[in-house]
């Protein structure tokens, strides 16, 4: 059979290796600006000799910075994961109301002062799971007319959730003592302050296998988003897949919220990103995401932590100024398509 | 394949299809017409797995499709959908390449040797000067051409499409037909297409099953079933005309 001769992209492997190779190597410059700034500055040298600079160092900056990493690569493959599934690029954690159940189920167990843990995981982390599982639900089962997913109701879907969320947060804010109030305050905003590694050891404990796990779904959800018929047929488990996708997002969305708080538009403004620099391809976007996304809130951490002379910005708003404009940018770019 | 006695109703309501048997033979090429709503629809999603008959059943290969492992029935059956919904602006070579899906193995990338069977696809239906745009961008008859090509590329033994040629122009639409007569001669391809192009039908088609209201209200071949008073009872318009002319069917209705 005769064959004109085109030229094509590249194949996926090496696009794949190029593409881990420029997003680690980034994500290592974004760490070493994440541990050196900062309102004081940490300098190498002065860790082995300065007790101060390796308390700093080790008890507040290394905790958070990790925290930043790992909440910011959760949050990015969870929305990279949720477009594809709804084969939406406008869904992510937050679009989706899915933070905001987090958010409301974390309110909820800090209102009834549950400090217990379970099986060695704070009932925080289980009620914030918990609360994102039932959002996503939710939403789904609103936007979802038989075998199809209506995409226009599944963003309004997604606000209405987070505006009810965000409703009963405050009600449970209102009705609770001054220092839950507070506490729960500190969800809204979304900040990454913590003090040693206690809670990030539980985090990446649960994290790092819901991030192997969406990984190893890589293809499927690369077949679901360009169609779900076509994946169907080609032998992916649609069922299966959604049901898995909507577990591992909800549990890496809840972690997250539950330790972070609510942290919006990491989950848009990465895997957009991710694609604009190697493709529409779910194998790169999502490995893609996680990398970016993780060097995103270290960086956007960093500029929070010194973007004021005193004091800093929580980092929730970083992102929410940076992921407001995307979005509405995305939503213009996608009218052009006339499918929303 | 064979289907015995499928029915099958959307959320409890009205039966969409009622109690169809079927039988598709190795290298034919069945076609599935019907009034609007009269089940084709159904019929083929049924027929590729896409939904479960409530009672009756599927068979491939004299095993139940249901109880295939999913890969092995796809590198077996391939279903060219009516539309297909782009929400992301892949390149049409990575759509076609997703046809290789059931021949890589788990946690592999396709290789080199499936690009080229993903080019020959486009190349096949005519489609080559797509491979690196952007689906998102093109005319609906280009979509239904790379989705064909993507179904091409799975190397399927029974290929199934639902309206391929409804956005396609009179060119693309006789190449459609050659494409598939060719692979059906080349590869012994089993094709089940659901239309309404009954002209078409006529010429490349062994056989026409006519739905109505969810049963089979004719079958046989061309000649047979596109008779004027058999097209009247299965579209329920009185003004339809058939008139033979050499080996095909004209059909029109008066207005």
């Amino acid at each position: 059979m005769k064959r004109r001769r085109i030229a094509l992209p590249a194949n996926i492997g090496p696009r794949l290796a190029v593409a881990m190779a420029l997003l680690t190597l980034l994500l290592g410059i974004a760490l070493a600006i994440g541990l050196m700034a900062g309102s004081q500055r940490v300098q190498l040298s002065e860790l082995f000799r300065d007790p101060f600079s390796r308390a700093l160092f080790f008890r507040l900056r290394l905790p958070r910075v990790t925290m930043a990493l790992l909440t910011g690569a959760s949050l990015a493959v969870a929305g990279a994961a949720l477009q594809a599934l709804f084969r939406n690029p406008l869904a992510e954690p937050y679009t989706l109301g899915v933070s905001g159940g987090g958010a409301l189920g974390a309110s909820i167990a800090i209102a009834l002062g549950w400090s217990a843990q379970l099986a060695g995981i704070p009932l925080l982390f289980v009620a914030s799971f918990a609360g994102a599982l039932v959002s996503v639900a939710l939403v789904r089962a609103m936007a979802r007319s038989g075998m199809f997913v209506i995409q226009g109701a599944l963003l309004l879907s997604g606000v209405v959730v987070n505006l009810v969320c965000s409703a009963a947060v405050l009600t449970i804010q209102y009705v609770v003592e001054p220092n839950s109030a507070l506490q729960i305050l500190r969800w809204i905003l979304g900040s990454l302050d913590v003090i040693g590694f206690a809670t990030v050891w539980r985090m990446a404990v649960l994290l790092a296998p819901a991030w192997l796990a969406i990984l190893a779904l890589s293809r499927q959800l690369h077949l679901l988003a360009i169609d779900q018929d076509t994946a169907a047929t080609l032998g992916v488990n649609v069922r299966r897949c959604e049901t898995a996708v909507h577990l591992l997002c909800s549990l890496m969305v809840g972690v997250t919220v539950a330790a972070g708080g609510s942290i919006g538009f990491v989950g848009l403004i990465v895997p957009h990103a991710v694609r604009l620099m190697f493709g529409e391809d779910l194998r790169i976007v999502l490995p893609g995401s996680l990398l970016l996304g993780g060097a995103f809130l270290v960086l956007a951490d960093a500029v929070a932590r010194t973007a004021l002379p005193s004091g800093e910005l929580p980092v929730g708003a970083i992102t929410g100024l940076m992921g407001g404009p995307a979005f509405l940018w995305l939503l213009r770019r996608r009218q052009q398509y006339a499918v929303l | 394949m064979e289907a015995r006695d499928v029915r099958f109703s959307y959320g409890g309501g009205a039966p969409a299809v009622r109690g169809i048997s079927l039988r598709i033979a190795d290298g034919s090429m069945t076609a599935i017409i019907g009034a609007n709503g009269s089940g084709k629809s159904t019929l083929i999603r049924l027929l590729t797995g896409l939904l479960a008959p409530q009672s009756g059943a599927v068979q491939l290969e004299g095993k139940l499709l249901g109880q295939w492992e999913p890969r092995a029935r796809a590198r077996r059956i391939a279903y060219v959908p009516q539309t297909m919904l782009l929400a992301f602006p892949f390149p049409a070579i990575d759509v076609v390449l997703s046809g290789r899906t059931p021949h890589v193995g788990s946690f592999r990338l396709e290789s080199a040797a499936d690009r080229v069977k993903a080019l020959e696809a486009l190349d096949t239906v005519g489609a080559a000067h797509l491979a690196e745009r952007y689906v998102t961008a093109l005319s609906g008859g280009e979509r239904q051409m790379v989705m064909l090509a993507r179904a091409l590329a799975q190397e399927p033994r029974l290929l199934l499409l639902d309206e391929p040629s409804a956005a396609l122009d009179l060119k693309h639409r006789a190449a459609l037909i050659r494409t598939l007569v060719r692979l059906r001669a080349e590869r012994g391809l089993s094709v089940v297409m659901v239309t309404h192009d009954l002209q078409l039908t006529s010429t490349a088609f062994d056989r026409i099953l006519a739905l109505r209201c969810g049963e089979i209200a004719a079958e046989g071949a061309p000649a047979e079933v596109l008779e004027r008073e058999r097209l009247i009872e299965i579209y329920g318009d009185p003004g339809v005309q058939a008139l033979r002319v050499g080996s095909q069917t004209v059909v029109w209705t008066e207005l």
